[in-house]
């Protein structure tokens, strides 16, 4: 059966045909997708019980997976890039406990920032675990590589990477998918029970058994049907300045765009790591000179100065051959490779920036049009922000907000400033963010009483990410009065135009307070609002 | 055969929709297709475009690269003069003529008009006009693919049947609306 699938869609339709028994993830772009898509087929599927329910951040969503490999079942943890560093705690430990039922950690990059924070390459985390990495090229090696991933994790008994780029989570192809679905695995117990406790004298020996086991991950990206070498070295003895190309994941496409009838050079494509050593040693015996292709940071090249000879010429991201930052395109490596542009038109003058904004009628705006009205009285203000919709009162109009950094950060940054002197201090950050990374932030300035404001713009959802649940819908009062948050300094109030005198009161009164006050702002997000409004139409 | 077409808009405004469509077609006639798409935080009334790649032959990029788009599909003039490097030398633009201003320095809609007049294939169409005195006004956008439907060098009768099949869930109410819209489209493109 073919269907038009994003390759985030078909990464989910893989693992579902994989036997899964359950995802876990956090919204997240450019991840969201596989988790949505395989919510819808569940609602479609009511027998089935495959778990599909968003967790509250990425640390607990890999810890649930590796509960559901403990008890023998297939699990798939999904986050984009940033969510590695908020389950690499999890993360990194699972590949020495191991796992019994297979598991792929999904894990979407977003080079060129379209969406993010920074471009980090989620393959360093793998190699770093020690464990096996895949990285498909396409929209049909997405859906392949779920099974394949699958079974690579149950035979070594280790957690799989598999990571993404945007522009292959993003873009739809044509997928061929299999009539049928591989059972879910039954319960069962691990072999090795004691090798998840992994107390020192344990881990020591479970971390023995990763490093003593990483020949057999060689062996596999060796022999991986996913890594090939195209155009035989031999086909090319006579070519004298011939070089040969590594291409990586989508870096493959782009490679093959400028050469649609083949390339006159090999090319090693690679799409599943540890880097295969000897294969990449016999390649650079014959060609001096490489041109490596990878979308992301120079993962490979780093790892050929390091393993090849010193008489190897090795072009790519580090030598400027290729863009040092941002994805890669069809442009881009098609002038790394030497070849001219097609282009026929420059830049057009006339043409002038859109950058995104809050919506109309957005709560958000309400939030910073009474924060910006208070602390014009405050020169001394600063506001720490967060991760979300609300990250654009930064721009203009509002540029109410001094700084963004990572979720949950706003709270806790505002209580360094506090504890520094500044006056007032204050964290915006929204109502998924706080339940996901700020509620532990909000517990350290409640032990210390720190004279900070924090305002939980609840919109009621995980609005950027387009309108997720969201885990603490519903709680936020419970949450912060169990934290130990004062029932005098935590208000609720409604952001909209006509309640401007009452939110700045609030805000005012609450900043005088030398103490940890919480404003909740309250109003659904316009977004879903209006789906919802929609889906009551049709009578869903 | 091979068609690259960059959809181009403003967050809302539809162009997924096109996609869609045209996508849908591609399909109908067994061809090869890949459709990279903007989502996240763009969506929030920023500019998004689509790269829709259609052939009869793999395709390897999701990206169109510079120099290499047939068509520019626009539901913004602005928006269509953002791609434009993007365009072939032989390539259509066709789009909207209604600017969608929502930022403080939306240039002089003479200088945009301006610059679409440099490029060699153009085709403006004031689809909000169209689609308002039609009484048809969410179907903008299928004016707008109706206009584009010669210069993507398809079937006709395959965009129909392509809206045929997107829109049957909604009713025969919505795809008589969308079928007449892509006929409009075709008519007022100048």
């Amino acid at each position: 059966m073919k269907k038009l699938l994003l390759g985030d869609q078909a990464i989910a339709q893989g693992a579902l045909d994989a036997g899964l028994s359950g995802v876990y993830a956090y919204p997240g772009t450019p991840s969201t997708e596989i988790t949505e898509y395989i919510q819808e087929w569940c609602k479609h599927h009511p027998t089935s019980s495959v778990h599909n329910r968003w967790c509250t951040n990425e640390k607990t969503a890999m810890e649930a997976a590796l509960g559901m490999s403990y008890a023998g079942k297939r699990a798939l943890v999904c986050m984009k890039h940033v969510g590695m560093n908020v389950c690499a705690d999890a993360f990194v430990n699972s590949a020495v406990t191991g796992v019994n039922g297979g598991v792929i950690v999904l894990a979407a990059d977003d080079p060129s920032m379209h969406s993010s924070q920074n471009e980090q390459d989620s393959r360093f985390y793998g190699k770093f675990a020690l464990i096996p990495i895949l990285e498909p090229s396409n929209q049909q090696e997405c859906y392949d590589m779920m099974a394949y991933g699958f079974d690579l994790s149950e035979r070594l008994h280790l957690p799989v990477l598999m990571r993404i780029v945007t522009r292959l989570a993003h873009s739809r192809a044509v997928v061929q998918i299999s009539e049928t679905a591989r059972p879910e695995n039954p319960l069962s117990d691990p072999a090795d029970p004691a090798g998840w406790v992994l107390l020192p004298a344990r881990a020591r020996r479970k971390y023995n058994e990763l490093i003593a086991a990483q020949p057999l991950l060689q062996e596999s990206s060796a022999n991986s049907p996913f890594n090939k070498v195209l155009n035989d070295p031999k086909d090319f003895k006579d070519l004298k300045d011939s070089k040969a190309v590594i291409a990586t994941g989508i870096g493959y496409n782009y490679l093959m765009e400028n050469y649609p009838d083949g390339a006159p050079f090999p090319v090693l494509k690679l799409s599943q790591y540890p880097l295969p050593q000897q294969v990449v040693t016999d390649l650079a015996a014959q060609y001096k000179e490489l041109l490596v292709i990878e979308d992301g940071q120079p993962f490979i090249e780093e790892q050929l100065i390091g393993v090849l000879p010193s008489a190897n010429v090795i072009h790519g991201r580090l030598d400027g051959t290729l863009p040092r930052a941002g994805e890669l395109n069809p442009d881009n490596v098609k002038q790394a490779l030497g070849l001219p542009s097609a282009q026929a038109f420059t830049s057009c003058d006339t043409v002038v920036g859109r950058p995104p904004a809050l919506c109309q009628g957005c709560g958000h705006r309400s939030v910073y049009e009474a924060l910006n009205k208070v602390l014009a009285n405050y020169p001394g203000s600063h506001v720490f922000g967060d991760i979300g919709c609300y990250t654009l009162g930064a721009l203009p109009p509002y540029q109410a907000l001094h700084s963004c950094v990572d979720m949950g950060a706003s709270i806790t940054m505002a209580k360094g400033a506090a504890d520094a002197g500044i006056f007032p201090a204050i964290a915006v950050i929204g109502d998924s963010t706080f339940t996901h990374s700020g509620m532990t932030g909000l517990l350290d300035a409640v032990n210390e009483n720190s004279p900070i404001t924090v305002v939980i713009s609840d919109n009621l959802t995980t609005g950027m990410t387009g309108g997720q649940d969201s885990a603490g819908t519903n709680k936020f009062e419970a949450i912060c009065r169990g934290l130990g948050v004062a029932d005098e300094h935590l208000k609720v109030v409604v952001p909209l135009p006509a309640n401007m005198d009452e939110i700045t009161r609030i805000l005012r009164e609450e900043i005088e307070y030398k103490g940890v006050s919480v404003i909740i702002p309250r109003r659904e997000c316009i977004q879903t609002f209006a789906r919802h409004a929609r889906e009551k139409k049709k009578g869903l | 055969m091979k068609t690259d077409i960059i959809l181009a808009g403003v967050g809302g405004q539809g162009i997924l929709s096109i996609a869609t469509i045209i996508g849908q077609a591609a399909l109908d006639q067994g061809l090869y297709i890949k459709q990279a798409e903007v989502h996240g935080m763009s969506q929030r009334g920023g500019d998004v475009q689509s790269n829709l790649r259609i052939s009869s032959d793999p395709i390897f990029s999701d990206l169109i690269p510079l120099g290499g788009a047939d068509v520019i599909i626009a539901m913004e003039p602005m928006e269509a003069l953002r791609y434009q490097p993007y365009l072939s030398k032989e390539g259509w633009v066709i789009t909207a003529t209604s600017p969608f201003v929502n930022i403080p320095n939306y240039p002089d809609v003479e200088a945009v008009n301006a610059s679409l007049a440099k490029l060699p294939k153009v085709v403006r169409i004031d689809i909000e006009a169209l689609a308002k005195a039609n009484k048809m006004p969410k179907a903008a956008n299928m004016i707008l693919l109706g206009a584009a439907a010669d210069a993507l060098g398809m079937d006709f009768d395959l965009l129909k049947a392509a809206v045929r099949t997107v829109f049957a869930a909604k009713g025969d109410a919505i795809v008589e609306m969308n079928l007449r819209a892509l006929e409009i489209g075709r008519e007022n493109k100048g």
